[in-house]
């Protein structure tokens, strides 16, 4: 679970919050709602976490309540993994 | 007949195909009859409330058929209608709707907040119709009513004189110092643009149109007004849907839409993340595209996987619609990487190269733009100094500057060669850089605010604000991207931050622009 954390906070950092400290981008930081993340940047971390983590995220797991916050995305992630025959 | 008002396209369309579908959206769809009908309705409302000819009426809705009734009835009723980007701050609607002084809103229960604050001088409003239920609806304005009840008031509209010089609506696209500025478009500019249109693309009643640029957004006239008067069908994409790219391509398919129309960046969207097949869009007859340069290895990709569809690049602000258009060969070449000009003067335009000192240019030289004819604006809303710098006088004829730089090619026509000023475009929209750092300086801890562009090979450009702060720490990248979300529309948010002690300063003490925006760039190679 933490590394998946890790992993999608370092994308958003790297991608989206360059200069950025990262202790300033927690687990429960609003992402989407906040202004962090636009629409096109949300679609472009969709893509990532599907192509990192080898799952297929639904309407569902993309829906603003359950894409923005790192530990709500780390949880699908573990969760269709898990489904998925991978568990972590 | 000959269409003198934006309405007359709907009330023709109504009397020869009644019973046919109008407008679809996500909720149902609504036929020609029926949308004249509440039309009417709302426009009676308005009236019996205040309303007249002359005075414009503020919408704040999502891309719905209520929306579509509602620039039919504030039209009708002789008004124009003010549509504002309902995602977008609360208070840029709120300065927008009270610089116009609108009579009456329609608006989303959602968006309240962009009612002007009514201090009896400026901004009286004698309704405010709201579309959608709200919880409180006791809380807001005393004159609010739903938008149902609006329609059902049983109000009596009087025919009201109409004249293609009335206005029709007023667009507000960004401005440099700070506020954005309206854009008074009449009935006569939208009527000769959609009349070109018809012309060059030949709409029929069969044609199943897209729209999915916002009604704040120029696109949209095209998007509404040319399937209107054809009696085709317009189909709404929301802004829920306009983002998803893979629901979006099932909609173009499902609905087996004839025309498309809207940014690069939506085709691009589209590319990138959903599987283009041209089995699923075996109508689709045109691809129309504008508002910003559409890279040529991705407008190869889209003609491609959609090889049958005619495209076409559309050109122009909104001061003046589409002026310039260009069609695509329906197959690129491999080895061409410079993207398509913007084309030739559509038939209702005439156009003008002319330097700084306002002589005209030779071919092939760098010159600005300038556009005359019936489609071209007749100012801005209450800006006397803005409306003096933006037209100039040739024997007795009006010509805007566009600002835009183009060079003249006699095979290609017109060839796009970016600004002089500091306007960009993202994703299609008009972003004033002046607009970005008025919204960071009201950051209580942020001492000096420079906002520059720099190209960017995967989104056009990008947008970087240079900035020192007040004695203490400074704040966190992520608190000023949630500051400017609350301060601007997304799309003006800028994709990166850097702090500097001070801003380089020129030998007249400005900001040093130039400085600011060589720091961006690679070093060159030696």
């Amino acid at each position: 679970m933490n590394d998946v954390k890790e992993t999608i906070r370092q994308f958003i950092l790297s991608a989206h919050l360059p200069g950025e400290s990262p202790d300033n981008l927690r687990d429960d930081t609003p992402l989407q709602t906040s202004g962090i993340l636009d629409s096109l940047a949300t679609l472009g971390l969709i893509q990532f976490v599907q192509q990192q983590f080898h799952i297929e995220l639904d309407v569902y797991d993309t829906s603003v309540e359950r894409f923005d916050r790192i530990q709500d995305i780390a949880a699908s992630v573990v969760r269709k993994r898990v489904v998925g025959g991978h568990p972590s | 007949m000959i269409a003198r008002h934006l309405a007359d396209y709907l009330e023709a369309s109504a009397a020869r195909c009644p019973d046919r579908i109008a407008v679809v959206d996500s909720q149902g769809s609504i036929t020609y009859s029926e949308l004249n009908r509440q039309a009417d309705a709302l426009a009676a409302f308005l009236a019996a409330r205040g309303v007249t000819r002359g005075d414009r009426v503020g919408v704040v809705l999502p891309k719905s058929i209520p929306a579509v009734v509602a620039l039919f009835g504030i039209m009708k009723a002789g008004a124009a209608y003010v549509p504002v980007d309902y995602t977008a701050p609360a208070e840029r609607g709120r300065r927008i709707l009270t610089d116009c002084q609108i009579s009456a809103l329609v608006v989303d229960g959602r968006c309240l907040g962009v009612i002007p604050e009514q201090d009896g001088t400026s901004t009286t409003l004698g309704a405010v119709v709201v579309v959608s239920a709200v919880s409180d609806a006791t809380a807001i304005a005393s004159r609010t009513i739903s938008f149902d009840a609006a329609l059902e008031s049983r109000d009596r509209l009087t025919l009201l004189e109409r004249n293609s010089a009335d206005l029709a609506y007023m667009l507000y696209t960004s401005g440099s110092t700070g506020m954005p500025k309206g854009v008074m478009l009449t009935h006569e500019n939208a009527l000769s643009f959609v009349e070109w249109c018809s012309s060059v693309f030949e709409p029929t009643e069969n044609d199943r149109f897209s729209s999915h640029a916002p009604f704040h957004f120029d696109l949209s006239v095209l998007d509404i007004y040319v399937p209107i008067k054809h009696g085709a069908t317009v189909f709404l994409i929301s802004e829920e849907l306009g983002k998803n790219p893979k629901d979006l391509a099932r909609f173009i398919a499902s609905n087996r839409l004839t025309v498309w129309y809207s940014t690069p960046s939506i085709l691009m969207l589209l590319l990138q993340f959903a599987n283009l097949d041209a089995r699923e869009v075996p109508d689709l007859r045109l691809v129309l595209f504008a508002g910003e340069v559409f890279p040529v290895k991705h407008l190869r990709e889209v003609q491609r996987r959609w090889p049958s569809p005619e495209y076409y690049n559309l050109y122009g602000p909104t001061e003046t619609n589409v002026c310039t258009f260009a069609k695509i060969p329906s197959r690129i070449p491999d080895d061409r990487d410079v993207p398509y000009p913007i084309g030739f003067a559509c038939s209702h335009c005439a156009s003008l190269v002319l330097d700084d000192d306002g002589q005209e240019v030779r071919a092939g030289e760098e010159g600005l733009l300038y556009i005359s004819g019936p489609s071209v604006f007749g100012g801005y809303w209450n800006r006397p100094a803005e409306n003096t710098a933006a037209f100039i006088d040739r024997s007795g004829v009006r010509w805007y500057n566009t600002g835009d730089l183009v060079r003249w090619d006699a095979a290609q026509g017109f060839i796009y060669a970016g600004r002089k000023d500091r306007m960009v475009k993202r994703r299609g929209y008009r972003i004033e850089l002046g607009e970005i750092e008025r919204a960071l300086y009201l950051h209580p801890r942020l001492r000096e605010v420079a906002v520059v562009s720099v190209p960017d090979a995967d989104s056009g450009v990008r947008i970087v604000a240079f900035l020192s702060c007040r004695e203490g720490a400074p704040p966190s990248i992520i608190e000023l991207k949630t500051f400017c979300a609350g301060k601007l529309p997304v799309y003006m948010s800028p994709d990166r931050f850097i702090f500097e002690q001070r801003l380089p300063r020129t030998s007249t003490d400005k900001v040093d622009y130039q400085a600011l925006k060589g720091a961006l760039l690679p070093p060159a190679v030696v």
